[in-house]
């Protein structure tokens, strides 16, 4: 029985990707229909389509800036009635029926004339686009954070170098977390106002930091984000420096942390040279490199609980996590712990204890003297959801916990896995209710199921305010423990012999 | 226009931010909840999706 | 600042700096030397009369009769036909006309100074509403009007207007986006500020009763009469911003019924062109869509200075004759019109948008960007030669002339 496939072409029209995907999922479900997908016509997004078996030739002919809407239907009926549902739901006023019609800028240029005080733009359009954006913002004055991804590294260097004489900081591309004055940007969570400032090339490795400062009884002053390539040879940390230079001038910050994969030699040598002439003191996380001395105001941190708490005077948290105490032995054919994260640092910051521990590790997105996924079959699967081949055509994990869910029943099936480890990311711009989605889904499967251990990254102040999903959590036998740091611990406790 | 040399990086860090949101409107909801000033563009691609002449336009200075 | 910005300073500075002043009212001919017998202005870019719609043949049919170049419409079609009438825009002749726009030697043109830089507009004066020849009337009554016009209502005006001594058009504009007109779909208030101004000088100059009764009479039932006016003021103010290096500023906007043309300061006379679109809007009692004529006339003069559909804002009762419904509405026509342009006109003030001035200097690199062509409040006219206006409503420009002027103006900066 042959599929009725039927693609539209809207040339020039945008919507952003989650609109797209809510779309997306509202046609996939009507009667009649196999599958649909409303995409940008990217070369990316055209190759996915493809291969679920949806695009047809009007759809391959589309660019990078138009919108593509694809049907498989069970006939040619079915599809046109989809078709014209997806014309009609596009049709909808944006933004709400609620407002009156107010004008909205079609441009950054309208925007700064409508409000003349703004200091930074926010862009999350398509990658294809996100540099011409930032240099239009840059040229009109204001710092850029650019949450795109798929930002070419020789724009990326334009971009930042013209800031750079321009004064401005371009945060990203890639980058999800910042806070600045306390206002969370992008995906960020509600810290309390403090001393502490964070430079960081990793979203969640922001977000985890900040949070676990806030749970120490201290605040940030700023959480800059960087992008994750800043701190490679080609770009060469430009941002990072002027980020340390910004918090260097800042009177709220004391101390600074800086937080990244292992940056270049070239580039660590230039940010040891500002740590070495300022007065104030720095916490350097390089996440997974060997500890390096540097100077009498630099610390070295390994994990991002370790940041935290260096940044925080060193002061050991009032009752001192003991991971042994809330651990479950599992039996030896048990033996193995699967990962499932949504935060790539956290996934790296959990590999990173294990292998301290011994521990063999296998992962998609390996830290060096880990396995890659697939390779071997035996050994802790720690796995990062976030992923680009995870997410491509798909909602990011922290957006949308429903896409952990098939790994995640995947592991309670499994008879060689005693414990699942899981982080748990709050905060604005994450899903409203992950841990009640989460509780849902490990209520589910039922009592001989591994161990589930999870850390929930999240302050009381964040939306989902931070007890009450560790309330679910625990409510749904789902240990938690205070840090993803603590919880990888509990998880290496559990696979203690008797 | 805002005047670059005002606006350096110091002086984000002392001022409250005022938004430009381009993109994701998801974004822009959660500042505006946050009493945050921000301004949501309703951004298409440039020029209609039409990549050569959106290459001209910023040659032309657009 | 790139070039090109700096540039579109230059033009912006010099429409803001204009000083249209209604100076007279006087024969073609005398205005415009070049015009003979046989020659013929019409709106919009050039058109061939193989080529032109109906109501525009039409009106060419009658101008031809009235001017005494051939004794009926069949003979004068044929005139026209055998190419021996010489068809030129009002544009290259330093005039603009309203919908078919016919100018000829023998009719009295409005004359508009600009005072800061020494040139000079030309435009017809308005006929009123209903069977006109600029809508393809071409009837005796139509006829019998425009001769009345000449020999009667444009003598006595260019006698009040020197009288007077000038009168200065910025200020009733100004006036007249206060009490809810537009310039181009709503002119009641500018038609009666203007009446206020001019009749003392009429009452003065003109010595027959019976001939000034007619006169305030026809001006004062006319609450389209300003148009033209503001019209000819408007090529007046963007005739000196033709020719800047580097400006990409619409220094002209036009159609013929066929085609759609726009210039742009830096590429001077060139005309870029592409079809007319079909207005949408609504219908008079009897008439619908089926019966429009496509877009047509020099008046979107109006909208290239800012007016117009840019200041709809100012004018929500046409902006729900024309469907837009809401006041709020009426303002987003504007607030679109803003994210297109250089700047705002200080001097041209709107209310409803707590006094910004109307959105001013059309940047075609804007328009290519956003996809936001300029809004038209434009009339509607019947399809068929003669019938006249039978709707209203809003037009845009299209966005290919647009494009093409882009492409060309790349070319001449040498920018590839």
């Amino acid at each position: 029985m042959s599929a009725s496939i039927l693609n539209r072409v809207r040339r020039g029209f945008y919507l952003d990707s989650v609109a797209l995907m809510r779309l997306s999922r509202t046609l996939a479900s009507r009667e009649g229909i196999e599958e649909a997908a409303l995409m940008m016509g990217t070369p990316a997004n055209k190759r996915i389509m493809a291969d679920a078996r949806l695009l047809d030739a009007a759809g391959d002919a589309a660019g990078g800036g138009d919108l593509v809407i694809a049907i498989r239907a069970v006939d040619p009926k079915s599809a046109e009635a989809a078709l014209a549902e997806a014309e009609n739901l596009l049709r909808q006023p944006r933004g709400g029926e609620t407002e009156t019609a107010a004008w909205r800028p079609r441009t950054i240029r309208a925007a700064v004339h409508i409000a003349s005080e703004s200091n930074l733009a926010l862009i999350s359009v398509p990658g294809d686009f996100a540099a011409a954006e930032a240099r239009k913002a840059l040229r009109r004055g204001l710092h850029v954070m650019i949450f795109s991804d798929n930002v070419s590294v020789a724009d990326e260097k334009e971009l930042k170098e013209e800031a750079r004489d321009l004064g401005l900081l371009v945060m990203g591309p890639d980058c999800g977390t910042a806070i600045v004055g306390g206002v969370p940007l992008a995906f960020a969570n509600r810290i309390p106002q403090g001393d502490i400032g964070i430079v960081g090339a990793s979203g969640t490795g922001i977000q985890e930091v900040s949070c676990l400062i806030a749970a120490g009884g201290g605040g940030i002053s700023h959480a800059l984000g960087v992008g994750g390539r800043d701190l490679t040879d080609k770009i060469g940390g430009i941002t990072t420096l002027m980020a340390i230079d910004a918090l260097e001038s800042d009177p709220a910050t004391r101390h600074v942390v800086v937080i990244s994969k292992p940056p270049a030699a070239a580039v660590v040598a230039k940010i040891v040279d500002k740590m070495k002439a300022s007065k104030k003191s720095f916490t350097l996380c390089f996440i997974g490199a060997e500890s390096m001395a540097i100077s009498r105001n630099t610390a070295f941190a390994p994990t991002l609980k370790a940041a935290a708490e260096l940044a925080l005077g060193g002061k050991p948290s009032a009752r001192r996590f003991d991971p042994t105490a809330r651990a479950t032995r599992v039996p030896r054919e048990r033996r193995r712990v699967r990962g499932l994260f949504a935060g790539g640092t956290l996934c790296a910051e959990a590999q990173i204890i294990f292998a301290a521990a011994g521990e063999k590790v296998v992962s998609n997105a390996p830290i060096p003297g880990a396995g890659r996924l697939g390779d071997e079959s035996d050994g802790h699967v720690l796995v990062d959801l976030g992923d680009d081949a995870y997410t491509k055509g798909r909602p990011h994990p922290m957006i949308e916990p429903a896409v952990r869910d098939g790994p995640l029943m995947n592991a309670f099936n499994d008879p060689t896995t005693g414990v699942i480890l899981l982080d748990v990311v709050l905060g604005y711009g994450a899903h409203g209710d992950p841990a009640g989605h989460l509780a849902d889904v490990v209520a589910r499967a039922g009592v001989l199921r591994p161990i589930v251990i999870a850390s929930v990254t999240g302050t009381e102040s964040d939306p989902q305010r931070r007890s009450a999903q560790v309330a679910k959590l625990e409510s749904a036998g789902v240990q938690v423990a205070p840090s993803n740091a603590d919880a990888a611990a509990v998880a290496l406790a559990c696979l203690e012999p008797d | 226009m805002a005047d670059a040399k005002k606006n350096s990086a110091e002086n984000l860090l002392n001022a409250r931010p005022a938004v430009i949101n381009i993109g994701l409107e998801g974004f822009a909801r959660d500042l505006a909840a946050q009493g945050v000033p921000v301004v949501h563009v309703e951004w298409s691609p440039p020029a209609g999706g039409d990549a050569d002449l959106a290459k001209l336009l910023a040659k032309l200075g657009a | 600042m790139h070039r090109i910005d700096q540039a579109n300073q230059e033009a912006l500075r010099r429409m803001l700096a204009g000083e249209p002043i209604l100076v007279d009212v006087i024969p073609a001919a005398k205005a415009i030397p070049s015009l003979k017998d046989r020659t013929i202005l019409h709106a919009g870019p050039p058109i061939g009369w193989q080529y032109m719609c109906g109501p525009l043949q039409g009106a060419v049919a009658g101008i031809i009769v009235f001017e005494r170049w051939a004794p009926d419409l069949a003979s004068a079609s044929l005139l026209a036909d055998s190419g021996a009438i010489d068809f030129h825009p009002n544009h290259h002749f330093d005039a603009v006309g309203p919908m078919t726009g016919m100018t000829t030697k023998s009719q009295p043109v409005m004359v508009v100074e600009n005072r800061t830089f020494g040139n000079r507009a030309y435009c017809t004066i308005n006929e009123g509403l209903g069977k006109v020849m600029r809508f393809g009337g071409n009837d005796a009554e139509v006829l019998t009007r425009l001769a009345w016009i000449r020999d009667l209502l444009g003598p006595a005006m260019g006698a009040a207007l020197r009288d007077k001594g000038g009168i200065r058009l910025k200020p009733l504009i100004a006036r007249g986006l206060t009490m809810g007109d537009e310039m181009h779909q709503r002119n009641v208030a500018c038609s009666g500020l203007f009446l206020r101004e001019l009749a003392p000088a009429l009452s003065r100059t003109v010595a027959d009763r019976k001939t000034l009764a007619e006169i305030l009479s026809f001006i004062g039932g006319n609450d389209q009469f300003f148009l033209n006016i503001a019209m000819v003021l408007g090529k007046a103010i963007m005739d000196p911003v033709r020719g800047i290096e580097g400006s990409s500023v619409v220094t002209a906007m036009s159609r013929n019924g066929t085609d759609f043309g726009i210039r742009v300061s830096a590429t001077g006379d060139d005309w870029f062109v592409a079809p007319v679109e079909m207005p949408k809007g609504l219908y008079f009692p009897g008439f619908t869509a089926e019966d429009a004529n496509p877009d047509i006339g020099d008046s979107t003069i109006v909208e290239t200075i800012g007016l117009g559909g840019f200041a709809t804002a100012a004018a929500p009762a046409v902006a729900g004759f024309v469907g837009a419904g809401a006041a709020s509405e009426a303002a987003n026509f504007t607030r679109a019109m803003a994210e297109i342009t250089v700047g705002e006109n200080p001097g041209w003030t709107i209310p409803a948008l707590d006094y910004r001035g109307v959105p001013t200097g059309i940047d075609i690199r804007l328009v290519v960007e956003t996809g936001i062509a300029p809004t038209i409040n434009t009339g509607i006219a019947h399809k068929k030669p003669g019938v006249g206006q039978v709707g209203a409503g809003v037009v845009r420009a299209p966005i290919d002339c647009f494009k093409q002027a882009l492409v060309a103006l790349a070319a001449r900066l040498g920018v590839t």
